[in-house]
C-alpha cells in the first residue's frame, strides 16, 4: 500500500534570477518521469509562478529569504511543494477571486498582475495552499502514459 | 538565463520588438523597459514578435497588458505576433488573446 517516492529537495535564494533554476529542476524531474512536452511546460510555468510569488510577495523583493522546493516523484504523480517563510496571505480569499482577464472590461480596469495563481490552478491537477507559517503551495500533476493527462487537466480547469 | 531584445524601426512610426529567450520575473523588467517607451509614440505602430521566445509566464503577460494599456492611451497600435502553440495556450487560458483581439478590432472606432 505504501508508495515509495523519490524526493528531490531544493533550497534557493528568494531572488528573481534563481526562479529559472527551479524551472530547470522541475522540468528535469518531470521529463525523467516521462511527462509529455505539454505537461512539462505546464509544470515549469506552475513552479515558476509559485516561486515568483514567493520572491515578489512573500519577501517583497527584499532578496533575503529562501524558497524551499520539494518534488515528490511518485508512481503516477509529481507533487511539487513550493514553500517560503515570508509574508502570508488569505489563500481562501485569493483562490475565490481567481479569474482570467475579462476581455470586455474597461482596459484601465484590467490588472497587470494576479494571473500567477490563476495559471497554477489552471495548469496543475490539484492545488492546495497552506498559510500557517509563510506560504506552502502544493501542486500535483498526474502522470498518464496514454495522454489522458491533457483531458484530466481540462476537467480540473472547468468550473 | 537572459533575454535579448531586438528593436527594429520598420518605417515611419513602425516598430518591431523581437524577444529571444525566456521571459520570467528576472527578465520581464528588461522587456518592460524595452517595450513600454515605444507604446508612448502617438500614432505609432508597434509589433511584439515572440517567435524566438522559448518560455514565458504571468510576468510576461503582465508586461503585455501594461503595453496594451499604454498603447491605447497614446493611440499607438500594438500587436503580438509569432506565438508558439505553447505561448498561445497561455494567452488563451488567461483571456489575453481575447483582450488583444478586442483592442485590435475596436481600434478603428476609437474616439478620443
Amino acid at each position: 500500500m505504501t508508495e515509495t517516492k523519490d524526493v528531490i529537495r531544493l533550497t534557493l535564494p528568494a531572488k528573481p534570477e534563481f526562479v529559472s533554476v527551479a524551472r530547470l529542476a522541475s522540468s528535469g524531474a518531470a521529463s525523467r518521469m516521462g511527462y509529455s512536452f505539454d505537461a512539462i511546460e505546464d509544470i515549469k510555468v506552475a513552479v515558476s509562478e509559485a516561486c515568483t510569488n514567493a520572491v515578489s510577495h512573500g519577501y517583497k523583493q527584499m532578496e533575503t529569504g529562501q524558497i524551499k522546493i520539494v518534488m515528490e516523484c511518485g508512481e503516477n504523480a509529481l507533487t511539487i511543494t513550493v514553500i517560503h517563510n515570508g509574508e502570508s496571505f488569505d489563500a481562501s480569499q485569493a483562490l475565490q477571486k481567481l479569474k482570467p482577464i475579462d476581455p470586455y472590461a474597461d482596459l484601465d480596469e484590467v490588472n497587470e498582475g494576479g494571473l500567477g495563481l490563476f495559471l497554477i490552478n489552471a495548469l496543475m491537477d490539484q492545488v492546495t495552499i497552506s498559510t500557517e507559517c509563510g506560504v506552502a503551495v502544493r501542486m500535483i500533476k498526474f502522470l498518464s502514459r496514454d495522454g489522458v493527462e491533457r483531458i484530466a487537466n481540462k476537467v480540473s480547469t472547468t468550473e | 538565463m537572459n533575454i535579448s531584445i531586438e528593436r527594429e524601426v520598420k518605417g515611419d512610426n513602425l516598430y518591431l520588438v523581437a524577444v529571444e529567450g525566456e521571459i520570467d520575473v528576472f527578465t520581464a523588467p528588461e522587456l518592460k523597459k524595452g517595450l513600454l517607451p515605444l507604446t508612448e509614440i502617438h500614432g505609432g505602430n508597434l509589433t511584439l514578435d515572440l517567435n524566438a521566445t522559448k518560455y514565458m509566464d504571468s510576468t510576461a503577460l503582465g508586461v503585455i497588458v501594461a503595453a496594451l494599456k499604454s498603447a491605447s492611451k497614446h493611440q499607438c497600435r500594438f500587436s503580438v505576433t509569432g506565438m508558439t502553440p505553447r505561448i498561445k495556450r497561455l494567452f488563451e487560458i488567461t483571456g489575453l488573446s481575447d483582450l488583444l483581439n478586442r483592442a485590435q478590432t475596436s481600434e478603428g472606432n476609437a474616439d478620443d
